[in-house]
């Protein structure tokens, strides 16, 4: 269900752009950061809001990596495995935060905590390997620094 | 301008085309998917790919899209350079790596442009060896089958299916190699031109449902130049046919008519054919009142002593061919012709003609080339679908024009285009009685009663043109809407009024001229459109004749006692006490028809005749074009065309051949005279040979009848047309009216048109089929005085009709695709009369209309105004109503339905 504040801030953004189809991408990024993520539910109802065609707010909906499409943990790290990274030796990293949080890559930790998803690049590569956990940018990793990290996110 | 294409210099006529329109206009193949001559160019899948030089010093090149780049003077282009084909072949290869190995068991398996492209482009040999990524289908309703995993991302099913043709329901999910085309959930495609998606599909991804149950390949299909009988626009159709059923139906290019594409109705009504209550015996009432088999001598000895009196009177039909309306004619003598017509549907269809010779009228081409637009009253999705079509296309085209001119873009650039336009519309005003598919054009749809959206018609004549009459007591708002329509349609280069008879009002169809005549006065270019009801309406307006009161009081002032009903069920033409009063004045009834129906259960004798895929005739379509149909197969005996049962009843008439009743024709009116010309003649000749109905590929000749007699028996004679239902003939390309597919070497699917066009979108090599046999007088129009409206009945609602693609048409609705997509029946309230009487979606309510009771389920609907209601019009279920006319709803559902007699 749509609240009341995500109708307002979706008008807000209606406000800003020229065609209501201008909106989608915030209105659905509106739902996701008050739900975690976006319902097959979700993208009917924001359609409608909008006066959209479903199949144009779901094509929107699944286009988008960032767009999450199944429920996640509190919390989303996303991992950079682009080049950069890569050459900075992001896929052991990777393996320690699987072997640390117990998941692969897309799954969620069975305490809901922590989602683990790759990136393809965070624009940060003079500072690789990096990480993304929720809004919260992370460069110059290690394992040890990872494992302080995720000790800040409850 | 002038270019060379591998060291050969050709003049481009038309510099505004793209280089792979200019190079197969040409005859040079280069392979495609995304480019498609009406979607035009988006360069989306890279197939296309020609070498471009500088100039002759020029021996490297450079690899361009050929459908993303404008010919220039002096261009040098090589199709065939061997980088060019290297990187072709490459992404065909690509194409191909998640595509199925499953040619031998898909649909689409000969006639695949997929197919096409792989062989011309060189690729024969995998060698990814990874697995292929597959997809879960969708059920998306009876007509289009689903199979995602052959699917290339070509976009073109969305590109026509949202972007062309407005439908909402399809787009493209996911990204990178997970990209999906289908609906945001399974269920049935919403847009009544969803199975183009058959056509435009270079591969199996879309294909026929309804050919799925019958399947046939296109090589063993035997198929003709048709034309639809669904509504009154007369698309070309190419119907295919074997084992003695027909099998699909496909769209047969007129660049004036449908273009490349058809209706869902038209493509999937076909099925009627194959029906089980087709007539297929002479039939005799007997004395228990059975109807029993008689021979065709037979019947023919026992219509003629029936006829004998003298008193016959004949009933023509707005869906028989102008040879079998004529051959009636004859027969009975014009002066006891009459129209299937109720009064007031008769009544609007002399109107309709009378227009129809007045103003200069629009094709559908020139429909989608108008540059404002004004729909009075006519919910063209349902009555005349490839209408809507055009419509959308116009409402689009005007700001992509401008926006092209301002920031030089060509017209091909599909890509660029859509990007500058975003949603902006050009000007289209819109006046229904409901909602209408087309709601999404117009900047504010006005709703209104009939008789008010005349009045709305007037008042923008009126504004256009002091001297037209003016419309007293108009509300402030209307008068305000007419100024804006008036001003908007007065400014376009190009405006058109679009009109028709279904809301069922005379004074819409006077308003809608006074619109063109007050245009015309000053503009040249403006152009009527009016829809006409069924596929020969116009063509049996142009043989006057009385209606069925007339009927009635002929046979019961003595003058005629017996009745001869050609193709028409009378029961969905004119209430049911009236058509009864008929079949019991008349002494006798004999009907001619191919489906058992009302009509024919009223019947003393029952003749079986030819539907349109065993018929060659003649049929006049909504803007006077007159287009010939060939039979695709040969009727089975006794089986016969309309016109041939008729003629051998006719003393002193003998009409051997189709062309002989064509000549009988031309000479007996004016409006007839060119006839004779609409194809070439049945003695015209290719090389000497015929023009074969069968593929050369055609197999299985000599074993389809192995099952009755080894001997393969020939084939069947056809003395009317150059066509012969056979595979030998000439392999030559025929001219225009006579191609019966679209086949050419290298180019299996429908794709290779273009072979038999004179350029890409252009007109047909040897002429287009058919000619307009209407001409606007060059008088000036008077105006029509405004009629206040009439209401028949009493009652505080006002009915008027909502039709529906699928369900209001008689024949298609035996096909089965289209029959599971008819609705029920239902009556629908706007939500002032719902609340005020209490009545919720869905609910049951009695509707009391002239002297019936019926019990229906409501709908809401947003769109309809106070005071009004809809129902259904022409559904299989419902008895006949003239609409408009007023009647109650009440909540309370006290009576049962009430069904057919």
């Amino acid at each position: 269900m749509l609240t009341d504040h995500d109708k307002q801030e979706i008008q807000a953004e209606l406000a800003r752009t020229p065609s209501r189809r201008g909106a989608l991408i915030e209105a659905l990024r509106v739902v996701q950061r008050r739900a975690g993520w976006v319902s097959n539910a979700d993208v009917v109802e924001v359609a409608a809001f909008l006066g959209l065609p479903v199949s144009q707010a779901e094509d929107v909906a699944t286009f988008y990596s960032m767009i999450f499409r199944q429920e996640v943990g509190r919390h989303v790290i996303l991992l950079c495995d682009s080049v950069s990274c890569w050459v900075n030796r992001a896929d052991a990293l990777l393996t320690h935060l699987r072997s640390r949080l117990g998941i692969r890559l897309g799954q969620t930790t069975a305490d809901g905590r922590f989602t683990l998803l790759p990136a393809a690049c965070l624009g940060a590569c003079d500072r690789g390997p990096v990480m993304k956990v929720d809004e919260d940018l992370h460069t110059h990793l290690t394992a040890e620094k990872i494992d302080r990290i995720l000790e800040s996110y409850p | 301008m002038k270019i060379y294409i591998e060291n050969r210099r050709f003049d481009l006529t038309d510099p505004s085309v793209n280089l792979l329109e200019a190079c197969l206009s040409l005859g040079f193949d280069v392979p495609y998917f995304c480019w498609h001559p009406v979607l035009r160019s988006v360069g989306a899948c890279r197939q296309c790919a020609v070498k471009v030089f500088k100039d002759e010093a020029d021996t490297r090149g450079r690899i361009v899209m050929s459908c993303m780049t404008a010919p220039a003077e002096g261009m040098r282009v090589s199709v065939n350079d061997d980088e060019a084909r290297e990187f072709r072949a490459k992404v065909i290869e690509w194409l191909m790596l998640n595509h199925p190995h499953d040619c031998p068991i898909c649909d689409e398996g000969g006639e695949c442009h997929l197919q096409d492209v792989t062989v011309m482009a060189g690729h024969v040999r995998r060698q990814s060896r990874f697995p292929k990524r597959t997809h879960r289908n969708q059920d998306l309703g009876p007509l289009v089958n689903h199979e995602m995993n052959r699917c290339i991302q070509c976009y073109r099913c969305v590109r026509f299916y949202a972007d062309y043709a407005g439908g909402r329901d399809v787009g493209v999910q996911g990204c990178h190699d997970g990209v999906y085309f289908g609906r945001p959930s399974p269920g049935p495609l919403e847009s009544e031109f969803s199975g183009n998606l058959v056509e435009v599909c270079p591969t199996g991804v879309f294909t026929d449902k309804s050919l799925k149950r019958h399947y046939t390949r296109k090589w063993d299909l035997q198929t003709a130049p048709s034309v639809c009988v669904h509504c009154g626009l007369g698309c070309n159709t190419f119907p295919g046919q074997r084992y003695g059923t027909l099998r699909r139906v496909r769209t047969r290019y007129h660049r004036e008519v449908n273009g490349y594409f058809l209706c869902d109705r038209g493509r999937y009504g076909y099925e009627f054919v194959n029906s089980p209550r087709r007539i297929l015996q002479a039939l005799l009432r007997q004395g228990d009142n059975a109807l029993a088999q008689v021979s065709a001598e037979e019947a023919i000895r026992l219509a003629k002593s029936l006829l004998s009196s003298g008193k016959c009177i004949g009933l023509g039909s707005p869906r028989a061919t102008l040879e079998s309306n004529f051959a009636l004619r004859t027969l009975v003598s014009p002066s006891r012709f009459f129209h299937p017509l109720a009064v007031s549907q008769h009544l609007l269809s002399g109107s309709s003609l009378s227009l129809l010779r007045r103003f200069p009228l629009a094709s559908l081409r020139d429909v989608s080339q108008s540059t404002a637009v004004f729909l009075l009253g006519e919910d063209v999705s349902n009555t005349a679908p490839l209408l809507a079509l055009a419509l959308r296309q116009a409402a689009v085209r005007a700001p992509r024009l401008a926006k092209a001119a301002l920031l030089k873009i060509p017209a091909w650039h599909e890509a660029a285009l859509r990007t500058a336009v975003q949603e902006e519309k050009g000007p289209f005003f819109l006046a229904a009685t409901g909602p209408t598919r087309l709601d999404d054009l117009a900047a504010a749809p006005y709703r209104a009663a009939p008789g008010d959206l005349a009045a709305l018609g007037f008042a923008v004549a009126h504004a256009l043109d002091p001297a037209a009459p003016a419309v007293p007591n108009l509300p402030p708002a209307a008068a305000e809407l007419a100024e804006r329509i008036a001003a908007s349609l007065k400014s376009a280069a190009a405006p058109l009024i679009v009109s028709g008879p279904s809301c069922g009002s005379e004074a819409l169809l006077h308003a809608a001229a006074n619109v063109a005549a007050a245009l015309g006065k000053t503009n040249p270019q403006a152009r009527l459109c009016l829809t006409a009801p069924e596929c020969n309406s116009v063509g049996l307006a142009l043989l006057p004749g009385g209606n069925l009161a007339d009927v009635l009081r002929a046979l019961r002032d003595g003058s005629a006692d017996t009745l001869i009903v050609l193709e028409s069920d009378l029961y969905r033409h004119a209430d049911a006490a009236l058509v009864d009063e008929i079949f019991t004045a008349a002494k006798h009834v004999i009907v001619i028809d191919s489906l058992a129906n009302a009509t024919t259960a009223r019947a003393e004798l029952v003749l079986p005749a030819a539907t349109f895929a065993e018929s060659s005739g003649t049929l006049v379509n909504n803007e006077g074009r007159a287009q010939r149909s060939y039979a695709v197969c040969p009727p089975k005996a006794p089986v016969q065309e309309s016109w041939r049962w008729l003629t051998a009843l006719t003393p002193n008439v003998s009409w051997p051949r189709w062309e002989d009743i064509l000549a009988a024709m031309a000479v007996s009116s004016g409006d007839f005279r060119d006839v004779t010309t609409l194809g070439p003649a049945a003695d015209f000749r290719l090389v000497g040979q015929k023009i074969p109905r069968q593929p050369h590929r055609y197999s299985g000749r000599t074993a389809m009848t192995a099952h009755i007699d080894v001997r393969e028996p020939a084939p069947a004679a056809d003395l009317d047309t150059p066509l012969a239902f056979s595979m030998e003939g000439s392999p030559l390309n025929p001219p225009g009216p006579l191609i019966p597919r679209y086949w050419s070497p290298r180019w299996n699917s429908d794709q290779g048109v273009h072979k038999f066009q004179i350029e890409v979108a252009g007109p047909l090599q040897g002429g287009d089929p058919g000619k307009r046999i209407i001409e606007p007088s060059s008088e000036p129009a008077g105006y029509f005085a405004p009629t206040p409206p009439a209401s028949e009945g009493d009652g505080e609602i006002l009915f008027t009709p909502a039709w529906h693609v699928f369900g209001s048409e008689e024949l298609s609705v035996h096909s089965p695709g289209i029959a599971e997509l008819a609705p029920r029946p239902y009556v629908a309230l706007g939500p002032v009369d719902a609340g005020r009487l209490g009545v919720r979606d869905g609910a049951p309510v009695t509707v009391t209309l002239a002297g019936r009771t019926l019990a229906l389920p409501a709908r809401i609907l947003e769109a309809i105004p106070p005071g009004a209601a809809a129902l259904p019009a022409a559904l299989a279920d419902l008895p006949f109503f003239s609409l408009p006319a007023r009647g109650s709803v009440s909540l309370a559902a006290p009576a049962a339905p009430e069904g057919r007699p």
